[in-house]
């Protein structure tokens, strides 16, 4: 009977300067994902490919859920479309009762297409089209108004087809942290918020039926949220007060973070993050505490989606080759790369080898496959050795990058749902070239 | 190929180059191949012990040796 | 004293220590252990935490009796679990001290688990650990009425002339974690802000520059707004990286009252250290707090007041008497040894993690 084989290396003990910013290791196997086995996902479904478990999602959902459920009376989760906008996603949050968040004409469009009535989709963004909106309108879909160009096309269109218009204004104000996100909706601290509101009130097609804000992404700090809440209470509150306009809900937006490691962050995630149940906390004490009339507590809505998505979503892949660089360091080209993985832009992603290795590690940089120097995965990682293809598992990939991937030099890899009975379901299949000249027009002068 | 004279590797698998004072550590069948060098066996010799005892294609041995030997260099072990 | 003697106890007590780090930025471990061996003598078994095998304290068997490696503070708070809980098994650790600020918020985190696995530690929560950071410290002493030097986060390098403005030269620009970097006029402040960006990322603080003397305050406090003890050390030899390389115990009542003040408006629990300015006016500026014994801890020790030992009691539930007598006059001289090891030792420590 043979040994089991392992690559010869050898590594320098470290000697030199004391290092305050050790690497981070991550070395147990990930041969399967929610009982599916990694290769069997690979020799089905090809890699690349992206695997999300249903299983995680409702389970996410829920608990977010829960956690505000039981600290508020009324709570509202809306998807937010461009976190992940794959019908079969959509489709598993709006089972859970989940309304829509869109912020584009076609994802309003996607979201009627999901079955969702026109009521419950809120209509965000700065770019909504003049037919985008008169359907909303006549769809009673709750459109928030970004700035005042958009408030007087509402005013004039409202009039023009002679019907009421739902809305709330989206507000923008300080938090205390930073970049404050002023480039979006109406400022609180210089009034601004107040004449939109004044003149949404004026306007007879115009119905301000909530108020919005959304203060940032990846948020780290509770305390944010309970500021922003303050704020917007008290502009709910001087809507009633001095415009006898009772708002029916405030919308919180998203911007919780996941338990990704953010790169130059020198704590984990994991251990870092403050849960869903702290923010719940932040933001439900203080709606309860501004001084509404318990009958006349304005709905809460969250238009979560990376927190929600994120750790439901995993990335397979495959190692292309292994070479050594000029300065001795260890590399590896992967069959992904910053085309399909865009997060790993500011996450340092936690990466598993999808079997059972030795106890010996090396420091290896990480290399997608395009033939280009910016498509890097990890400068730095430590990694049991690995070789031509053997699989590895990135984690946490399941917000936004199924929605930011780009089609450059590869196609896009097939999306693999698995339900809940550990079944796997192909949910986008992988492109291929006519899938990508599809919309390719050749003029005839160079048909020949 | 050969290994610089006085290279110090114990059974732990430690390397220490007492020319340089560096210290690494290494894998199994590093560790073994560095022992056959001492000894003074053949690349040819070593490899064929290899095969014999490991599950290892010829091809990727070879592969594998080339990037070894790569190290050792790097890691100025190897008597040039 | 109001601490009883366990010169004489029969059960060997074993304490954990991190910080065996030495460069001219010395860690404290090697300060806690002495004075832990002065406070306990016999039957005391010291286990050293290191992340680096090159930690100096680690070789110096006669002070450590153990060494293991423990995972780096990047790795979590489940990775530094699963090491300690194998630790454990073979140690039966009673007390453990950190030393580093970067792994306390660690440390903190696993405190339950710690206990549940029969390790007693004496730690502040996460929010004193936050509120004194030095981003934060000016709101700290603004809501607590204690001097702090004025100082601003920016995240832009246009809002360096406003700050030079209402600050004057010369200010000091500080990195988000580490570094700082006095400067004189408006150039220099604009090199040091994009210098310290491109190392540590944003904010960047700026502070107001305080001349005077550098004073240094240890102390202890139960975590209900109580001083067990404070002992005061003028800097009496200074580094390039601006710390005490000799220094010297001082009598002065306004220095004893403001760590009383931290220590009640914080309700801080554990060791801290408090870097005070003292300007010609005679004002006390807090310019930073440790929330961790410093390097100089065994004087602490030497001047009759020892805070590891005192600490060690609080951990394992024993009462502690506040100490307000010291010898003021106590110096400290500190000394660079070259330890002789064999190569054999440091591979060991390298390949299985423990020495």
């Amino acid at each position: 009977m043979k040994q089991k084989y392992e690559r010869p290396t050898i590594r320098k003990m470290n000697t030199g300067l004391m290092n305050k910013f050790g690497t981070r290791t991550d070395f147990d196997p990930v041969e399967s994902i929610d009982g599916v086995a990694v290769k069997d996902l690979v020799a089905q479904y090809g890699s690349p490919v992206f695997v999300l478990s249903e299983k995680q999602i409702r389970r996410n959902y829920q608990a977010a859920l829960r956690s505000f459920k039981t600290r508020y009376p009324k709570v509202q989760f809306a998807w937010s479309y461009k976190t992940n906008y794959l019908n079969a996603v959509c489709k598993v949050f709006h089972q859970e009762g989940s309304w829509a968040e869109v912020v584009s004409g076609f994802e309003y469009h996607k979201a009627l297409g999901n079955g969702v009535a026109g009521h419950q989709i809120i209509f965000n963004g700065p770019d909504k089209k003049e037919a985008d909106l008169i359907l909303a309108i006549e769809n009673h879909s709750l459109i928030h108004i970004d700035h005042f160009d958009e408030l007087y096309l509402l005013i004039q269109i409202t009039q023009r087809i002679n019907k009421t218009a739902k809305v709330a204004i989206r507000v923008n104000f300080d938090t205390g942290v930073y970049p404050i996100w002023d480039r979006f909706g109406f400022n609180y601290e210089n009034g601004q918020a107040w004449t939109a509101i004044n003149k949404i009130a004026k306007a007879d097609k115009m119905e301000l039926v909530g108020l919005h804000c959304h203060i940032g992404t990846f948020m780290l700090s509770t305390a944010a949220y309970a500021v922003a809440a303050a704020k917007l209470c008290q502009l709910a509150l001087k809507c009633k007060n001095e415009l006898q306009n009772p708002l029916q809900y405030l919308d919180l937006g998203g911007g919780f973070p996941s338990t990704n490691t953010l790169k130059g962050a020198y704590l984990p995630g994991v251990d870092t993050v403050p849960s869903v149940e702290d923010f719940a906390e932040a933001i439900s004490n203080t709606i309860l505490e501004a001084g509404f009339d318990t009958d006349e507590l304005p709905l809460l809505i969250l238009e979560s989606g990376r927190v929600l998505i994120d750790d439901a979503g995993y990335l397979i892949g495959s190692v292309l080759a292994n070479k050594r660089l000029s300065d001795g360091r260890r590399a590896t080209i992967l069959d992904f790369g910053i085309n399909i993985l865009f997060t790993s832009n500011w996450y340092d992603h936690k990466i598993s080898v999808a079997k059972e290795s030795g106890q010996y590690t090396e420091e290896t940089v990480l290399f997608g496959p395009l033939c280009m120097n910016i498509d890097v995965i990890r400068e730095s990682i430590m990694l049991p050795l690995l070789e031509r293809g053997d699989q590895v598992v990135v984690h946490k990939v399941g917000a936004y990058n199924m929605t930011q991937w780009m089609q450059f030099i590869n196609m896009r890899p097939a999306v693999v749902l698995i339900d809940q009975q550990a079944k796997s379901h192909l949910i986008r299949k992988p492109e291929n070239l006519t899938y990508l000249e599809m919309m390719e027009v050749v003029p005839d002068y160079l048909k020949i | 190929m050969k290994l610089k004279a006085n290279i110090a590797t114990s059974e732990n698998g430690f390397i220490f180059n007492p020319a340089t004072g560096d210290s690494f550590t290494s894998n199994g069948i590093a560790a073994e191949i560095l022992t056959y060098m001492k000894a003074g066996e053949s690349e040819a010799e070593i490899k064929q012990k290899i095969l014999d005892r490991y599950e290892v294609e010829l091809c990727q041995l070879e592969r594998d040796w080339d990037d070894y030997m790569l190290q050792l260099k790097e890691a100025n072990l190897l008597d040039l | 004293m109001s601490v009883s003697p366990h010169l004489n106890q029969t059960k060997t007590l074993t304490i954990a220590v991190t910080g065996l780090n030495a460069n001219d930025n010395p860690g404290p471990g090697l300060g806690v252990i002495r004075a832990l061996r002065d406070g306990f003598g016999e039957n005391l078994r010291i286990i050293g935490l290191a992340y680096e095998t090159l930690e100096p304290a680690i070789y110096l068997s006669d002070q450590v009796d153990k060494t293991y490696r423990i995972p780096y503070p990047t790795a979590g708070v489940e990775a530094l679990k699963e090491r300690l809980q194998q630790i454990q098994e073979v140690e039966h650790i009673d007390v453990l001290i950190p030393n580093f600020d970067a792994e306390l918020f660690n440390f903190i985190k696993l405190e339950k688990e710690l206990l549940n696995m029969g390790i007693r530690t004496f730690l502040p929560t996460h929010q004193q650990l936050a509120d004194r950071d030095k981003v934060n410290l000016q709101a700290f002493g603004n809501k607590h009425g204690l001097e702090v030097p004025a100082s601003e986060t920016i995240l832009a390098v246009s809002e360096l002339d406003q700050m030079a403005d209402k600050l004057g030269f010369p200010l000091v620009i500080k990195g988000k974690f580490y570094e700082a970097t006095i400067v004189q006029h408006i150039s220099e402040a604009y090199k040091a802000f994009y210098k310290l960006q491109a190392k540590w990322g944003l904010p960047i603080i700026v502070q107001q520059f305080i001349k005077g003397t550098e004073i240094n305050i240890a102390g202890l406090a139960d975590g209900e707004g109580n001083t067990l003890s404070v002992i005061p050390m003028r800097k009496m030899y200074i580094t390039e990286k601006g710390k005490a390389w000799a220094g010297i115990t001082i009598a002065d009542d306004k220095l004893i009252n403001l760590a009383k003040a931290f220590a009640k408006a914080s309700q801080w629990k554990g060791g801290f250290e408090l870097e005070i300015m003292r300007d010609e006016k005679d004002r006390l500026y807090i310019m930073e707090v440790n929330p961790r014994f410093p390097a100089w801890i065994y004087l602490s020790a030497a001047a009759g007041q020892n805070q590891p030992r005192m600490l060690v009691d609080l951990a394992l539930g024993n009462q502690v008497k506040e100490l307000t007598a010291y010898t003021a006059g106590k110096m400290f001289v500190r000394y660079a040894w070259d330890n002789i090891i064999d190569v054999a030792e440091f591979q060991k420590l390298s390949a299985f993690g423990e020495l």
